[in-house]
């Protein structure tokens, strides 16, 4: 039913013609981003879009996602009522779903009538849950929410009102069958005069046509713009896991990282445009949650309003006038905050829209790096020994060996030997990581595999490098490393760091090296499980807690292995902290922060450590280098060393030998 | 007006081992870098051309991969390299080295004014401290050594005031252009290069200068100008001490053996 046809079609060509003139002008700043090849594959990304975009998958992973899953599919069953109320305005002898056979008439109304009422409660529940229980990270009093919030509602509330007296005035066929709307023409309409409940059906339909079209031209301004991006997003989603960032090209007159807004892939400029705001990135973030600078969520909003700055004038041709890093104001994103975040990748194992922070960090890193020689103090000296004796200490190649003087073991030789034990330089140089060397060669042996190493000449992997954005360093280190391995006839790896292990694994494959790598706690568990290791049971271990790497498990998916392995050897099940599996907490050291100081809020390591000494363990068993240096010095902080234990998997299932 | 830096190649001396046989050397895959003490008086000349405008050209006397290292200059900043090589040149001490440098900067300052040379300390390879002191003297320029500040630069006035460390004290010192500074480790820290500045620095000129080009005096450079010849290297032999338990990993099993043999020996009581 439309009462006036003409004003509203006058209305409806302006709201739709300034709709599409904002999403246009939105939408031309994502094509100033670098080329990003994201239509590969559709029908997987299809699935995807279905998956977790319509599936909700990941957003019903909270509890509280329910209700936007509700919302979700409230939103999606209206856009058919809306388009339908919009259309039937303009049209309505030919658009109306009165016109449709009855019994499809009157079950669309019921639907409508009833999602609309769930509708109407999901917008209360969000604004219950925003005003009493804020998540911290969420912004969850922003007056855009609000604002989106009481559209949803006040749309809502209109559709009842029209419905309604339209049933009161008993225009409505299908009244018996909206269960809602007829309820309110009994209870609030009832006994009002015709002329009166005439009005009321025009003022309801003239509020709820502005709603729906304010609504519509709100989006594109809206924080929530979400709405219309979400989905899109899903679909455009990286399809293997992001486990590293792209390749640097390293001609003259380039530029190397992003350090104006539209050096960015268009995907990580859309990716601002898709945040929801849900701040579950932040929640999970280990440099937020210790109270650092970085705020995963604001970097992803800062670009976003630096794109909205800058944005118009680089389509002008003209020069961006707010530095996308380091000018201290929204739309720019501070260095501390770059430099904070240990790529644990936590924030994207949570995003309900499969925003990528971590590359879109490293490139800015890289910008620091490259273009500016702009980076904390300390890593000079880092990248100078990396460059010049390729270990980040800067102690001699000679000295690689030196954990294996005193027992024999062999170099690796093509033809002769299977694996090439790839010790790193933690296993190689580092006191305590040297003791899992050895455990992991007597492993080795015991299990009958054949192995070997590259001694002196083995290089560092270069995976701070790359995190910390220092790709050119990383490029020549990569490229000399996998030259060796081929001269070498190098084919299967074992590494005991999973840093080394995703390196060789994910990032040399960029350069064509496909080498099969397994990383310790794999092999291991392979050996346990066919029966290749004879084991005698744990000694000393006391109750035992299991602390997963960010590298192993969210960037490999390596769970189980490490897992299955300590049950059989140990005859027991670790102990889960708080926060394991996909959700586990970064020791901080990944990234590169290992070699940076830390010294803003609580250090990562012992917020981690204080999370293990909640299950009272005896031994914490690691799988990496680098989060058995951070649990051990955290336990030392915490005066817990001597109580509590930190063990590599590969020690544990020595002792069991 | 010109500030000429003095860089040295030097093996990386934490890699190098002496042949036990020989008791030379040994060179082979043993990287080379740019003497430590030089990275700083690079980087100070660099930040005097950052604040006063003056243009930096780096020397280095050197084989000819010495190319590589003047390149690194380049890479960070430095406005000109020049390579000093030649056959006639080689097994130079500090006096014949001091000799060829000093003339390649006679020879850059007919093109234009030196206002200062800046040398690291010494080198780790040689650690004489000499070829600095060396180039003054030959030139007649004034000297400052053991420079860890540079207080001011007056190109009115053309003067320099930097701070000298010695042992227990400092020393403001003021000397006229042109000025020999040779600079310790404290001074700066030297910058990283960026990675569109490495990529000029790959294909940038670096000038050779051989003796074609120099047109020395063959009795006062190389080893026919030098005074002192080396006769043996080699490392010397322990005689006090001994080794105890040799790759042992745990720092724990370290410290225990220690404190052992400390009382055994009563050197420590416990
Ligand atoms: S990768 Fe980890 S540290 Fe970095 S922003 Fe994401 S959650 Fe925070
Ligand atoms: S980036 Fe993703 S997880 Fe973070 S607030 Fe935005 S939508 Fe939520």
């Amino acid at each position: 039913m439309s009462p006036n046809v003409m004003p509203f079609a006058v209305i409806f060509v302006v709201a739709v013609v300034f709709f599409g003139w904002s999403a246009f002008k939105r939408f031309r700043l994502i094509t100033l981003g670098k080329a990003d090849n994201r239509f590969n594959e559709l029908g997987k990304r299809f699935w995807n879009m279905l998956f977790y975009a319509f599936g909700q998958r990941r957003v019903v992973a909270r509890p509280f996602g329910i209700n936007h899953f509700i919302l979700f599919w409230c939103f999606m069953i209206l856009l058919i009522a809306n388009a339908e109320f919009l259309l039937n305005g303009l049209f309505p002898e030919y658009i109306d779903l009165a016109l449709l056979p009855s019994g499809l008439y009157y079950a669309l109304s019921l639907i409508f009538d009833l999602v609309s009422l769930f509708a109407f409660l999901a917008v209360i529940v969000a604004v219950i849950r925003r005003l009493a229980f804020p998540p911290p990270n969420m912004d969850a009093h922003s007056r855009d929410a609000f604002v989106i919030i009481s559209l949803v509602g006040a749309l809502m509330l209109a559709f009842f009102g029209l419905h309604a007296s339209e049933i009161a005035h008993g225009l409505e066929p299908a009244a018996s069958y909206m269960p809602v709307s007829g309820f309110i023409a009994r209870t609030v309409f009832a006994g009002l005069p015709l002329p009166m409940l005439a009005w009321l059906i025009f003022i309801f339909w003239w509020i709820h046509a502005i709603v729906l079209l304010g609504f519509l031209n709100y989006l594109p301004y809206s924080k929530h713009m979400h709405i219309m991006t979400a989905i899109p997003n899903c679909f455009f989603k990286s399809l293997d896991k992001v486990t590293t960032q792209p390749r640097e090209e390293f001609k003259k007159e380039s530029v190397f990282g992003v350090g104006q807004v539209d050096y960015f892939p268009w995907k990580g400029l859309f990716d601002s445009y898709s945040c929801t705001v849900c701040g579950r990135c932040s929640d999970i973030c280990p440099a937020t949650s210790t109270g650092k600078e970085l705020n995963p969520r604001l970097v992803i909003h800062d670009i976003k309003e630096n794109l909205f700055h800058n944005g118009p004038l680089l389509v002008k041709g003209e020069k961006t006038t707010l530095p996308l890093i380091g000018a201290g104001c929204e739309g720019s994103v501070s260095e501390a905050s770059i430099w904070a975040c240990t790529t644990c990748a936590a924030c994207m194992e949570v995003c309900p829209v499969f925003i990528e922070h971590v590359p879109r960090i490293v490139d800015m890193r890289r910008d620091l790096v490259e273009m500016r020689a702009k980076f904390p103090e300390e890593l000079l000296s880092f990248f100078e020994n990396m460059e010049q004796r390729s270990n980040p200490w800067g102690i001699a190649p000679a000295e690689r060996t030196k954990w294996a003087s005193g027992i024999d073991v062999k170099p690796f030789e093509s033809g002769k030997t299977e694996y090439l034990f790839f010790v790193g330089c933690y296993g190689a140089f580092d006191a305590r990581s040297r003791r899992v060397t050895l455990a992991l060669s007597r492993i080795l042996n015991a299990g009958g595999i054949s192995w070997g190493i590259l001694g002196k000449d083995e290089f560092c992997c270069g995976d701070s490098l790359r995190r910390l954005g220092n790709e050119f360093a990383f490029d020549r280190m990569a490229r000399d490393s996998i030259k060796m391995f081929q001269e070498r006839g190098v084919k299967k790896i074992i590494t005991q760091c999973p840093h080394c292990y995703n390196t060789l694994k994910n990032d040399y494959r960029q350069y064509g090296a496909e080498l099969e790598v397994v990383h310790h706690t794999e092999l291991i568990n392979t050996l346990i499980q066919e029966g290749k290791l004879k084991l005698n049971g744990a000694k000393n271990l006391g109750k035992l807690v299991f602390h997963d790497s960010c590298y192993l498990g969210r960037y490999n998916l390596i769970y189980d292995a490490p897992r299955q392995a300590l049950a059989t050897a140990t005859g027991q099940h670790p102990v889960e902290m708080e926060r394991h599996h996909d959700k586990s907490f970064c020791c901080g050291a990944g990234g590169g922060r290992m070699w940076l100081e830390e010294s803003v809020g609580k250090r990562i390591n012992v917020a981690r450590v204080e999370e293990a000494l909640q299950e009272n363990p005896d031994t914490v068993c690691v799988c990496c280098p680098y989060c058995m240096t951070m649990f051990e010095d955290g336990l030392k902080d915490k005066d817990a060393d001597a109580k509590v234990q930190v063990l590599d998997l590969a020690e544990i299932v020595d002792k069991t030998l | 007006m010109l500030i000429v830096a003095c860089i040295k190649q030097v093996p990386d001396t934490t890699q190098v081992k002496i042949d036990p046989v020989t008791g030379t050397l040994i060179r082979e895959g043993v990287p080379f870098i740019m003497n430590p003490f030089d990275t700083h008086a690079l980087e100070e000349s660099l930040r005097l051309k950052d604040k006063y405008g003056l243009r930096v050209a780096v020397i280095s006397m050197g084989p000819p991969n010495t190319e590589v290292t003047l390149r690194k200059a380049l890479a960070v900043g430095a406005d000109e390299a020049i390579l000093l090589s030649d056959r006639a040149f080689g097994g130079a001490d500090t006096l014949a080295t001091s000799k060829v440098l000093a003339e390649a900067i006679v020879g850059l300052a007919q093109k234009e004014e030196v206002a200062l040379v800046i040398c690291g300390k010494q080198t780790i390879d040689g650690d004489t401290a000499q070829v600095g002191p060396g180039i003054a003297t030959r030139l007649g320029y004034s000297q400052l050594t053991l420079v860890d500040h540079i207080d001011s630069l007056d190109l009115n006035a053309r003067k320099i005031r930097c701070r000298r460390k010695l042992e227990g004290w400092h020393e403001v010192v003021e000397a006229s252009f042109p000025a020999m500074i040779s600079v310790l480790r404290e001074i700066n820290h030297p910058r990283y290069p960026t990675v569109p500045m490495r990529l000029i620095a790959q294909d940038a000129p670096v000038t050779l200068w051989d003796n074609n080009v120099m047109q020395l005096d063959k009795a006062t450079i190389g080893l026919n100008g030098s005074a002192t010849q080396v006769r043996r290297i080699f490392s010397p032999e322990r005689t006090q001490g001994e080794i105890l338990g040799e790759g042992i990993n745990d720092p724990g099993k370290v410290a225990q053996l220690l404190i052992g043999k400390l009382v055994e020996k009563d050197l420590l009581f416990i």
